[in-house]
């Protein structure tokens, strides 16, 4: 085996990257600006009504969950468009046939998706210091699951644009289940405010662990201890990296 | 299927052994495949369409997985060692497969990176250059012609200097001048020392650019030969007698001379051998004279390829049936 193709999966990159910077107007100012919707709804015109959670006031207290949800949908469009496109074009040929291993072709493709969500995720988190008044207890931690979570779900985002078919089913897992899962995830409440057995079930919902974590992150508490949204959010990961590892082998929608 | 002597290690550039691909729904796209390519040559992979041509640039190019069989390109297994093979290897493929939104200097950019190449742009404006395609470097494919965009797939194939070209079924839908550009750009990187090889389903085209032709038929390559072996080795001739008088049967005196008469008894058919010295024209000649059979058009030609091919296909059918 000759050693990897650097040169090839920093072109990939770039390549993935400098179609963003082309549609920088779409890819940034879209999420930007339904964020700020958000907080002037939620934040500034609801919240200023509503009670605190726990100590933190209600406007300051859904921005690790917009932040989240934003890069969630993000990381799962990127990601799954950058590897459907050249699948829906044909031009996949040329991933295949070039010099490139599995691994450095996935670096590469969700290495860029993630670096989208991240700066997404920041612009976000900046956009949010105009609303609403912000104190960050672990801003390295704020950084860590930033990047943990948008790496996990550009991988997500890759398989399911290995699996689409076509451009509906595309949409369709965004839309019907990150959305859904984003907002029962606790993104605009603590899950302490449900009752029974709406509490329990929401444990089973692995969003509740992502926002859980950088929430602990941004305030220094969470909904479940900070260790096991890290533990489940590196297990999703895990999960991600193997479904994508059997894709790869067995060459599934890719390679017939 | 080469001759012995011929099956040298150093000078075959890529050598297919037991190659083959049954795809889920049990279609058998191509039976095990020996083949091995020479440095340097052109070789053409000729069959019809549904032949396994493409499969079988594509199971060596990485874009389809075998069900078995190896391949060495300039002896590293394409599985094993694929990066040192794929590095040497440049693919046109048969579909328009191009980004229509990216642009010819991106697309050449991305592909020549991708291989692992460092950026040479003076290398790259050389190549867009001769393949007209410097005035549009900056222009989004989307706006180019069909020839255009086929050009781009050739430059994005040549942007890593492969020393291997594959082109699959290169001149399908091109107009003449490209065609004639495209055998230019052949000739060329031959006499550089990449080996090309190219599938199709013209005969001409075999016939015009190949040192040696493979002929593939329903995932069997049938025969592997010399172009010219395989003229010398078929070279069936054929004089076409027409005559004045149509004929009902054939008079005694010419019969067992290889001589076959149309079924409307306008035509006789007189085949020899094209190598052999005593072509047996002059006999057959005085001996249609000595019947009174004139005729009123003679006309000669030489087996082409396609009547081996037609040949050997129905050789092929006949087998399986």
């Amino acid at each position: 085996m000759t050693g990897l193709n650097f040169i090839g999966m920093w072109t990939l990159y770039k390549h993935e990257m400098a179609r963003a910077i082309r549609t920088a107007g779409q890819s940034i100012v879209a999420p930007v600006m339904t964020t700020a919707l958000y907080f002037v709804v939620f934040g500034t015109a609801i919240g200023s009504r509503m009670a605190t959670v726990g100590t933190v006031e209600y406007g300051a207290f859904i921005v690790p969950g917009l932040i989240m949800m934003s890069v969630l949908t993000q990381s799962i469009s990127n990601a799954s468009l950058s590897i459907y496109f050249p699948k829906f074009t044909g031009t996949i040929y040329e991933m295949l046939s070039a010099p490139l291993g599995y691994g450095e072709s996935l670096a590469a493709y969700v290495g860029a998706a993630a670096t989208k969500s991240v700066v997404i995720g920041l612009i976000i988190l900046a956009t949010a210091f105009f609303f609403v008044d912000l104190h960050i207890v672990h801003p390295l931690a704020v950084l860590g699951f930033l990047v943990l979570t948008s790496v996990t779900f550009s991988l997500m985002g890759f398989i399911i644009g290995v699996w689409a078919g076509n451009f509906e089913q595309l949409g369709f897992v965004p839309m019907l289940v990150v959305t859904p899962l984003t907002f029962l995830g606790g993104a605009f409440y603590s899950v302490d405010m449900l009752p029974e057995p709406w509490r329990t079930v929401t444990l089973f919902n692995p969003v509740v662990y992502l926002i859980s974590g950088f929430r602990w992150a941004f305030f220094g508490h969470g909904d479940v201890p900070v260790l096991l949204s890290l533990g489940m959010t590196l297990l999703f990961m895990a999960a991600g990296i193997a479904a994508i590892a059997w894709i790869f082998r067995t060459g599934y929608r890719i390679k017939p | 299927m080469n001759a012995p002597g011929r099956r040298l290690r150093v000078t075959s550039i890529l050598s297919i052994q037991g190659l083959q691909k049954t795809y889920k729904s049990g279609v058998v796209a191509l039976h095990p495949t020996e083949l091995d390519v020479r440095k340097g040559e052109i070789f053409a992979l000729l069959g019809p369409n549904g032949a396994g041509k493409t499969t079988l640039i594509s199971l060596v190019c990485g874009l389809v997985m075998p069900t078995g069989g190896t391949v060495a390109v300039a002896g590293h297994d394409h599985v094993k060692d694929f990066r040192a093979a794929r590095r040497l290897i440049g693919l046109v493929p048969q579909e328009m497969n191009v980004d229509i939104f990216t642009t010819p200097m991106r697309a050449v950019r991305l592909t020549r990176g991708l291989f692992g190449k460092k950026r040479d742009d003076a290398y790259l404006e050389q190549l867009l250059k001769d393949l007209s395609l410097w005035d549009k470097r900056d222009a989004k494919l989307i706006e180019l012609s069909g020839g255009m965009k086929r050009r781009v797939l050739i430059a994005k194939a040549l942007s890593h200097e492969p020393d291997i070209l594959f082109l699959d079924e290169p001149t399908a839908g091109v107009d003449v001048e490209l065609r004639r550009d495209m055998w230019g750009i052949v000739r060329r990187l031959r006499d550089r020392g990449v080996t090309i090889i190219l599938t199709t389903h013209y005969i001409e085209e075999a016939e015009e650019m190949a040192d040696r032709v493979g002929v593939i038929n329903k995932g069997r390559l049938l025969l592997v030969d010399e172009k010219d072996n395989l003229m010398a080795r078929m070279g069936k001739r054929q004089l076409i007698v027409t005559l004045q008088q149509p004929l009902t049967v054939l008079p005694v005196s010419l019969a067992d001379r290889g001589l076959s008469l149309s079924a409307d008894g306008q035509k006789l058919t007189y085949s020899f051998d094209g190598n052999a010295e005593e072509t047996g024209i002059p006999a057959l000649m005085t001996a249609m004279q000595a019947e009174n059979i004139t005729f009123s058009d003679l006309d000669a030609r030489r087996s082409s390829l396609e009547d081996i091919f037609v040949d050997l296909v129905a050789e092929d059918r006949s087998k399986a049936a």
